[in-house]
């Protein structure tokens, strides 16, 4: 057998399991899209959906919050990721118990951590408790609306939350391939630790950041249960609108659902490009 | 940094990421917790009492989960590690698209294609089974177990198959007593990460499973959208239980060398 066979013959299956699944899944949600759907006697293929979506109020409102909740989410949670990854590359009493905080983080399902923020952060919740104790409210109302609010505060909260840790443990994988001497000859030439920081450490770091933060923008951008648990019922975040319009019982919807899909997935593809492009440029330190 | 604003970092840190799990636990025991409350009125074991028994189903559910992603995982795992292996050890035409293919389903959200894959399922008849659920998960799994095991076949060295090979081995004996022990900790810690990856599914099991197949996070969320917080609680509990006993086996391969688990990990 030679090599090529071998290969094609290793890579089969999980093609074909993938294509199947995914291509074929891609493939009819574009169909549909274009309101190409035989079973229901549409056999001419055309943009109606795409132009009923796009001059949607509603639909730009949702996508927008969706763009808003995917780039907020992603600054912050990278932000405070880098300050954890070199808080925890020190050595201090107690850097365990946080290294075991941050990898439990990892293994928790979305739903349940957005399940956590709204009992933190909802009217009723622990913080609105504490407020009333204090005296700063009188009454559930009076709390300022952070879950299920117009700004998507409580959605953003739990995706620092999720991912924060996310960010920081492949920085720290980052850090462990990166040698110390760098930023001591640094300073060595006379650098100040900022300088070491920014000019020699950050740089060496950023392919892992802006990989990570690509993925991290993804899943904000495209995820259903957290917006499902914490979002306003007005506007929507773009997935609980697209599920909304593709469950709803007027099956005059459900082109407009595929389309939203569709776009949904440009998005990913765009991201999923750039991803592949930071990590042919960042070489071998990129996760 | 000056040790007492780095223990002041790490403590608001460490306060932060545990802060959700707080109303979590104590929900699951309050008895009668109303606005403005601190603390509840009462505790009790009601709402555990009731999530453990065998009327509620949450247990069946549990019990359906694991098996879903348990099942998911030793797929995956058949089919990840010969694709794994050609990806790791060999440089081909078509390999960068072979890869983008890989990541497409990993990054990509689930909506994007879920819509799609429902049309497909549905005149297959695999809407509302619990192996049309499995299929599914794959989509997110099996690009994670893969890419995982070509990360752990990019430093295998395959000089060890070839002695065994010259020494009369047969391609089983090869695969069992050579390659497997090689690639086993890879594997494991691959296999447990897919399974957390199952497990954590929502929307395709809500919309292949078309409200037949029950999991955990579908019973958690409807506890939770009825306002049942107790119950909801410990449900919570439960779920985070398996990710838990997983993470205190492999805490150590993570932090450890193995970047092969850390590098395609997922947000």
């Amino acid at each position: 057998m030679t090599d090529r066979h071998r290969i094609l013959l290793l890579l089969a299956p999980a093609l074909v399991i993938l294509g199947g699944l995914f291509i074929t899944g891609l493939g009819l949600t574009l169909l549909r899209s274009l309101r190409y759907f035989p079973g229901l006697g549409l056999t001419d293929p055309d943009l109606s959906a795409y132009r009923a979506i796009l001059t949607s109020p509603g639909f730009l409102k949702s996508l927008g919050l969706s763009l808003w909740i995917a780039s907020a989410s992603t600054l912050i949670a990278a932000g405070l990721a880098l300050a954890a990854a070199l808080l925890l590359r020190q050595t201090f009493p107690g850097r365990a118990v946080i290294s075991f905080l941050v990898q439990l983080n990892l293994t928790i399902p979305h739903i349940v951590g957005a399940i956590g923020i709204l009992y933190l952060f909802s009217q009723s919740g622990s913080f609105a408790r504490l407020a009333h104790a204090a005296g700063l409210i009188a009454a559930p109302g009076d709390f300022p609306a952070l879950t299920q609010d117009p700004y998507a505060i409580g959605i953003i909260l739990l995706y620092v939350w999720k991912e924060l840790p996310f960010i920081t443990l492949i920085l720290l994988a980052n850090l462990q391939s990166i040698s110390a001497d760098h930023e001591s000859v640094a300073r060595s030439l006379g650098a100040t630790r900022w300088q070491a920081f920014r000019h020699v450490l950050l740089p060496m770091l950023m392919p892992g950041l802006a990989a990570a933060s690509a993925l991290v923008f993804a899943f904000a951008f495209g995820a259903y249960e957290v917006p499902l648990i914490l979002g306003a019922s007005a506007p929507k975040a773009l997935p609980v609108l697209a599920w909304q319009s593709y469950t709803d019982t007027d099956l005059s919807t459900r082109p407009e659902a595929m389309a939203m899909a569709v776009l949904i997935a440009l998005f990913g593809l765009l991201l999923l490009f750039l991803y592949m492009r930071i990590l042919r440029s960042g070489g071998r330190d990129a996760p | 940094m000056h040790p007492r604003l780095r223990l002041l970092a790490a403590l608001a840190l460490a306060g932060w990421l545990v802060l959700p799990f707080l109303p979590l636990a104590v929900w699951s025991v309050a008895h009668g917790w109303r606005f403005p409350d601190l603390w509840p009125r009462a505790l009790s074991g009601k709402a555990w009492g009731y999530a453990l028994s065998d009327t509620a189903g949450v247990l069946d559910s549990f019990a359906l989960t694991v098996f879903i992603a348990l099942s998911t995982t030793v797929l995956a795992a058949l089919v990840g590690i010969p694709a794994g292996r050609a990806l790791g050890l060999y440089r081909f035409r078509g390999k960068g698209l072979v890869t983008a293919l890989l990541l497409a389903p990993a990054i990509l959200p689930g909506l994007a294609i879920v819509f799609g894959l429902h049309g497909i399922f549905l005149r297959l008849g695999l809407v509302g089974t619990t192996g049309g659920v499995i299929l599914a998960h794959l989509i997110p799994v099996l690009p994670y177990m893969t890419l995982v095991m070509a990360a752990v076949f990019s430093a295998f060295d395959t000089g060890y198959e070839d002695q065994a090979r010259s020494l009369g081995a047969s391609p089983a004996q090869v695969f069992r007593h050579v390659t497997l022990p090689a690639i086993l900790p890879g594997l494991l810690a691959g296999a447990l990460f897919a399974f957390l990856i199952s497990w954590s599914q929502y929307l395709l099991t809500l919309a292949i499973g078309g409200g037949r197949v029950q999991t955990l996070p579908l019973v958690l969320y409807s506890f939770a959208a009825s306002g049942r917080n107790d119950i909801t609680g410990a449900i919570a509990l439960l779920y985070i239980l398996p990710g838990l006993l997983i993470l205190v086996v492999t805490s150590r391969w993570i932090t450890g060398r193995s970047a092969a688990v850390v590098g395609t990990l997922r947000p």
